[in-house]
């Protein structure tokens, strides 16, 4: 039995961690988000570089061949960058999809261009954690009509797209009928939009069905709660570090045991966090009857802990942690925006009790 | 990462649960009564197996086998899942017998441990006074020697057990001129030495699980302290180390649970089941993600046992979270039984023996008892985090 890191695991964070020191410092990540770029090419880059667009991509096609667990110790890392790079669809979801529902061209023809990061891919899997609005998407021999919100990784080459029924498509983004819209949010250090399709051509994936579609749901989940355990370790580090250098009343602010005691419950509600991530993305592969429920509830937890902390932390900085010199906002809004992506808490803990078969006797025995 | 255990460890819980199914019919099952024959025959067949004083040494009445960390959580999770109890836990086998192991004399061992090991000699453990709670170093007991006699002067309180117990292992000051914590001594004492007066202290819940325990001129033969004068404070943290290495059994909780969604599928409410209301369903699944973040947390402490590894952030915020999520949980059925959740012994429609009631209030004792929430929240702010210390009082 090991449930821990190997030293290659830890290599992996450490390297993409010194990458996106230099790359994505803050200043890196405010520029994005202010001058409201569509890509951060250079960022992106050095991502490529490190391998992460083929983290999970098999070494024939490209790729390093690693698995969830190494993708989401990348997420989180990401996170704590508050990264402006995409990752979770085009470096994760949307390649193994592929590479489990894909045809052998399929394969052939995006896994390359999705290893080499000349191609990135979106995702679009709205309606099937809750749909806003109309949205909803209908396939009709191969041509796809509707609306599809908050996609993942908008601002891409081409979109992993789900149907109402759960097929899966691939889309590139100059088809004819194709719309996209930005949407902006509080978080800007990534992107998110609004698909609209009027009998745009599509690309069924050839292998793919409704369980495919909660696979790639389940695993975006987990990646998005690794994004905010990144997220929120950062802005608990910030407000310990703060709390011991900032003085009032001739003391550093961290000898008050009430300033302690935030940093302290922070510390004791994340800490699980990272043991309750690590376990989701290895059951995504490791235990499939258990892959579905802990990642609804792993992401409903790390939302309720990432905003505790979110909020406890800005407040431990006082009125810098308001300001936006400070910056300290970027990761409040991150892991804002994570919280509310394919599936706010409520929803996903009714989700974990449908699992269960705990909601109107539904899979009882 | 891999969580399978391998087929040596699979092979040991298929033995384990071999012996639970060979002897399902004639163990003893809820709690153990002290003393009685049938406790003190099951502690002997489960110390002939191996499954109590595991890895005692031989020689002193043990079953010698080498400290497996995952040997003893199975052993532990097959016990619970038979809901088959793992034998006596009382704090002379958790605490005083790793402790004389580590700083007894040959002859206090040889005295001690086999006969506490079999259930013969129960003791009760006298740390905490009415001043020294949290702050315990600071306690006022006072042991003077008299010829080659201490004479101890003073009150315990917290003392489970007290009133059932043979001998007490305590910690009482005879340095008073050094600094807090140079000047304590770790005696052992029987608890039939004249001047002790052990008064029952009811609690909450009902019950007199604790004691106070108060001693005048209490005269005790000077050999019996482990380690030397005024080392009472070390050896006694090395107890506590013992205490909270114990990281509990995460499969207990687990049990409660399922227990909470039996009654939630089950009770009714203007004739609908609780379990298809929402807003109660919500709140049982907000405990069932605190508790797998805790499993989760547990697995990782075990493997980084097992591993030779540390996560000591991890092992910090176990009691705190710990406490926490039970009273929550018991909390969380008597909300959802509405008025029959304040029910209690003895009453029509009681549900569950009151177990609900008990253990909400139980665990609001554990919240305070070993180190209160809030000197857990220091621990983890200055040891975890590295934050200042708290400034000490004027003269202190």
């Amino acid at each position: 039995m090991d449930f821990g890191l190997s030293p290659d695991q830890v290599l992996l964070q450490d390297t993409l961690t010194r990458m996106l020191a230099e790359q994505a410092p803050l200043e890196r990540v405010r520029r994005y988000a202010e001058q409201n770029e569509d890509r951060a090419g250079d960022v992106w880059d050095a991502t490529v570089e490190l391998g992460l667009s083929g983290l999970v991509i098999e070494e024939a096609y490209g790729g390093a061949g690693l698995g969830l667990v190494e993708a989401a110790l990348a997420a989180e890392t990401l996170g704590a960058h508050v990264a402006p790079v995409p990752f979770i669809a085009t470096g994760v979801v949307v390649p193994l999809a592929l590479q489990e529902g894909g045809s052998e061209a399929q394969r052939d023809r995006w896994l390359p261009r999705l290893a080499s990061g000349a191609c990135i891919a979106g995702l679009a899997l709205s309606e099937h954690s809750g749909a806003r609005e109309d949205a909803r998407i209908i396939s009709e021999q191969d041509r796809l009509s509707g609306r599809a919100l908050f996609t993942l990784d908008h601002a891409a080459d081409a979109y992993l797209v789900a149907d109402t029924v759960g097929a899966l498509y691939l889309v590139e983004a100059d088809a004819a009928g194709l719309t996209r819209i930005d949407l902006t949010t509080v978080d800007r250090s990534r992107r998110t939009g609004e698909l609209c399709f009027n009998k745009t051509p599509a690309e069924r994936l050839a292998g793919s069905d409704a369980a495919l579609t909660r696979r790639c749901l389940d695993r975006a989940r987990v990646l998005l709660a690794a994004d905010t355990l990144g997220a929120a370790q950062h802005m608990l580090n910030a407000a310990v570090d703060y709390a011991k250098q900032r003085e009032q009343f001739g003391r550093v602010i961290g000898s008050f045991q009430a300033v302690k005691h935030m940093c302290a419950e922070m510390a004791a509600a994340l800490e699980p966090c990272r043991a309750m991530v690590w376990y989701a993305a290895y059951a995504l592969e490791a235990l499939p009857d258990e892959a579905h429920l802990t990642a609804c509830h792993t992401k409903a937890h790390l939302s309720e802990v990432g905003k505790s902390v979110a909020r406890t932390a800005t407040e431990v900085h006082g009125g810098m942690g308001f300001t936006d010199l400070l910056g300290l906002h970027y990761w409040f809004k991150r892991i804002g925006l994570n919280r509310q992506l394919l599936g706010s808490p409520e929803r996903l803990r009714h989700e974990a009790a449908l699992a269960q078969g705990l909601v109107d006797g539904i899979g009882e025995t | 990462m891999d969580l399978s255990l391998g087929p040596h460890y699979e092979e040991f819980r298929a033995r384990v649960r071999g012996f639970l199914d060979a002897h399902a019919a004639t163990a003893p099952r809820g709690i153990l009564n002290l003393r009685a024959p049938e406790t003190l025959a099951w502690q002997k067949t489960l110390i002939e197996n191996g499954y109590a004083g595991r890895t005692i040494p031989r020689e002193y009445g043990g079953y010698g086998a080498p400290a497996d960390i995952l040997e003893m959580r199975i052993i532990a999770e097959e016990f619970a899942s038979a809901q088959i109890p793992q034998g006596l836990a009382g704090q002379g086998i958790t605490m005083l017998i790793p402790t004389l192991l580590e700083f007894g004399t040959e002859a206090q061992r040889e005295q001690f441990i086999a006969p506490t090991l079999r259930g013969e000699l129960i003791w009760c453990q006298g740390y905490s006074e009415p001043n020294a709670g949290s702050d315990l170093a600071s306690l006022k007991t006072h042991a003077v020697l008299d010829g080659d006699e201490w004479v101890i002067n003073g009150q315990k309180i917290w003392t489970s057990t007290a009133h059932l117990a043979d001998w007490m292992f305590c910690l009482v000051r005879t340095e008073p001129d050094k600094p807090k914590h140079e000047g304590i001594s770790f005696l052992l004492l029987p608890m039939s030495t004249p001047g002790i007066e052990v008064r029952p202290l009811v609690t909450m819940t009902g019950d007199a699980s604790f004691n106070e325990v108060f001693f005048t001129d209490v005269r005790v033969p000077a050999g019996q302290i482990i380690g030397r004068r005024g080392d009472g404070w070390k050896v006694a943290n090395t107890l506590l180390g013992h205490e909270r290495g114990m990281l509990g059994n995460p499969n207990l909780t687990l049990q409660r649970f399922n227990a909470l969604v039996e009654l939630m599928r089950e009770e009714t409410l203007d004739g609908s089941r609780l379990i298809d209301n929402p807003v109660w369903r919500e709140r049982l699944m907000q405990i069932q993600g605190r508790m797998m973040a805790l499993r989760a947390n547990d697995l990782r402490l075990l493997s980084a046992r097992a591993n030779g590894a540390t996560a000591p952030l991890a092992a910090m915020v176990v009691k705190l979270q710990g406490t926490e999520l039970r009273h929550d949980l018991e909390g969380l059925a008597i909300d959802a039984l509405g008025e029959l959740g304040v029910l209690y012994r003895g009453s029509p429609l009681l549900r569950d023996s009151g177990y609900w009631q008990q253990h909400h209030m139980y665990f609001l004792g554990l919240i305070i008892g070993g180190g209160t929430s809030q000197i857990q929240k220091n621990i983890i702010a200055e040891r975890g985090l590295g934050m200042p210390r708290e400034p000490r009082a004027a003269g202190r």
